[in-house]
């Protein structure tokens, strides 16, 4: 092999409803790596597109949500699966993208894995852990558990582009809720190539959908939209975050507000993203004759 | 004059049903005559319709005329349900609706007419009194229009004393596309006659007359007979309301009205989901037959899903974001 072959250059698309559709805009953007050496064309998304994001979340909710937790686990250990059979090229991606070293890339992408592992593991442990049987005064047998939201939009880290991306999809997906996630703006790469891999794993279409742009565009529209449940505003451009928040507020939204500083996405992040996007259910069953 | 020539022609005082206007009385003397005429129509150039159709369907329409464009598509809206399972429960819901579409919003427009079963007719018309809109009922053995003469006379003479003021009728696409043009043509002078003062719209089934053809064909031989209005679909089949379809039924009401001075309304239904969909249609009514036909009186869209699609781009227009399902009514 010559290093005189011509560079294949690659121009990504958008993930929406299972399909790679390019945005409805037609724009996209260079991706570059920290020292603006090209890496790869991205799409650019537009406000429309993640109007037909939502529209494809809110579509897939019924089944996904419906799948029992067993098998909602099952479905997201595949993913993982398949994960890790990309192994070598998210670690590529990592490592250009963020500018790491191959070892400290190797790393990320080991934690993000074993991220999601963890976070499929939960599924059908979460109703014995945040609900469970109340003592009441009465004659009832009155007990409570947690249910999915419904469409959660998540503005992804600009930081970490694979480990802080798992850790802000994978419990909105293992809680039952499906997503629409603005990536990273000048790092999607491998938020695109998790696209590829939901793709081609049991996540049904819909329930993942992937952006790639600019967090400060189309925050706002997600925020204010009407049929999107909840918010997590981790990847909200410096500054925003209070007016998304208000905006948000004008639908009552479940928000999940951003830290101050990107944190450490190594540390074991509890159930502190998984409860945000939960709704308890109580119902009060009458006992007795 | 070929009647003339004609063996089958029959004098004036044998025909059974009115001539159509002059020009064309003279054509349905006999089948062979109403068939030469029909089979002399221009005939359709195809691939040009899905043209032309892709032109007009590429248009901008934001804004202002946008909401124009939205308000006036509800205002044509025949709200329809026309399933096995309907009640009179489920009829007074969906009249309901077509009073207030948006509750929460009082601009919004009503819609044009509610269209059901000739049995809850009578059901729309009480929930619909004093409001001033249409109750439509579709007849004559809906959808398949497979029952004799009587029987489909007897069904629209059920629907009007129900207190439709619009009836829904469907050609015999069997006699059609075997070529009997006076059977079909005599069924719709009949049934016209049995709605009284009622508004007749002639549903031609398109997606069973398969060519854009028959389309054309159907369409003078349904406003020849008297029909009001043309409608390309029950909603039963698919393909049901295309735009290729509404351009050549277009074309034929306003080349109807050129030549008679008679004019015909058109509903496309069945198969119009989005408000892009209704916008479209708008574009082509107006750049088709003109802006004559922009009104509630002359072009209808038979729809049930599309009212809602409609409200969340209004609710967006007013509000600046994205509107959800969980803010129109579940029908």
């Amino acid at each position: 092999m010559s290093s005189d072959r011509l560079a294949v250059r690659k121009t990504y698309k958008l993930y929406v409803n299972g399909a790679f559709p390019r945005s409805e805009s037609g724009r996209t953007y260079e991706v570059t790596d920290p020292r603006g050496h090209f890496l790869a064309n991205a799409a650019w998304a537009s406000r429309k597109d993640a109007r037909d994001a939502v529209v494809a979340a809110r579509g897939a909710f019924g089944k996904w949500s419906g799948m029992t937790a067993y098998n909602r686990g099952q479905v997201l250990y595949r993913v993982a699966e398949v994960m890790e059979g990309r192994h070598a090229q998210f670690c590529d991606e990592v490592a250009t993208g963020e500018g790491l070293s191959g070892s400290k890339a190797r790393a990320a992408v080991d934690a993000a894995i074993d991220r999601w592992v963890w976070y499929a593991g939960w599924t059908d442990k979460l109703a014995a852990v945040l609900g469970g049987a109340n003592p009441v005064a009465g004659p009832y047998f009155d007990f409570s558990m947690p249910e999915p939201t419904g469409v959660v939009a998540v503005l992804a880290p600009q930081e970490s582009s694979l480990l802080g991306l798992v850790s802000v999809l994978a419990p909105v997906l293992a809680t039952g809720n499906t997503g629409v996630v603005v990536t990273s703006k000048d790092r999607p790469l491998p938020a695109v190539t998790l696209g590829e891999v939901l793709a081609t794993s049991d996540v049904p279409g819909g329930v993942v959908n992937l952006l790639t742009g600019d967090a400060a565009e189309l925050g706002t529209w997600l925020a204010e939209h009407a049929d999107v449940d909840a918010i997590d505003l981790t990847g909200a451009p410096a500054g925003r975050a209070m007016e998304f928040e208000r905006e948000a507020a004008g639908t009552v939204k479940r928000v999940v507000r951003p830290p101050a500083t990107e944190p450490d996405w190594t540390a074991d992040p509890g159930l502190s993203r998984m409860t945000p996007f939960l709704e308890t259910k109580t119902v009060w069953h009458p006992m007795g004759v | 004059m070929t009647h003339v020539l004609d063996p089958d022609a029959l004098s004036d005082d044998a025909r059974l049903t009115a001539p159509p206007l002059p020009p064309f009385s003279d054509i349905t003397r006999s089948d062979a005559s109403l068939r030469a005429f029909l089979h002399g129509l221009p005939g359709v150039d195809q691939v040009g319709a899905e043209a032309r159709v892709a032109v007009l369907g590429t248009r901008s329409i934001k804004t202002t005329a946008k909401a124009w464009a939205i308000d006036t598509a509800i205002s044509m809206v025949d709200l329809t349900t026309l399933e096995g399972s309907d009640t009179p429960g489920k009829v007074r819901s969906l009249a309901a609706k077509a009073k207030r579409p948006d509750p929460g919003d009082p601009t919004c427009p009503p819609v044009a007419a509610v269209c059901v079963y000739g049995d809850l007719a009578g059901v729309a018309r009480e929930a619909l009194a004093g409001t001033g809109l249409h109750v439509a009922a579709v007849a004559t053995a809906f959808p398949s229009g497979r029952a004799s003469r009587e029987v489909k006379i007897a069904d629209v003479k059920d629907a009007v004393a129900n207190g439709a003021d619009e009836i829904d009728m469907v050609i015999d696409r069997g006699a059609f596309l075997t070529g009997r043009y006076l059977d079909v043509y005599d069924e719709i002078v009949a049934v016209k006659e049995a709605c009284g003062s009622a508004h007749l719209k002639v549903i031609l089934e398109t997606g069973e007359l398969v060519t854009l053809d028959n389309v054309r064909r159907a369409s003078w031989l349904a406003m020849l007979a008297g029909g009001d209005f043309i409608k390309t679909s029950t909603g039963k089949i698919s393909p049901a309301a295309t735009l290729p379809v509404c351009l050549v039924m277009l074309e034929a009401v306003r080349d109807f009205r050129a030549a008679t001075g008679r004019q015909v309304g058109v509903k496309p239904a069945g198969g119009i989901r989005t408000t892009k969909d209704a916008m479209k249609h708008l574009v082509l009514v107006n750049e088709t037959a003109g802006p004559d036909w922009l009104s509630p009186d002359w072009f209808r869209l038979g729809a049930s899903s599309l009212l809602n699609d409609l409200l969340l781009q209004r609710q967006k227009l007013r509000t600046g974001h994205y509107s959800g399902p969980d803010y129109v009514t579940v029908d």
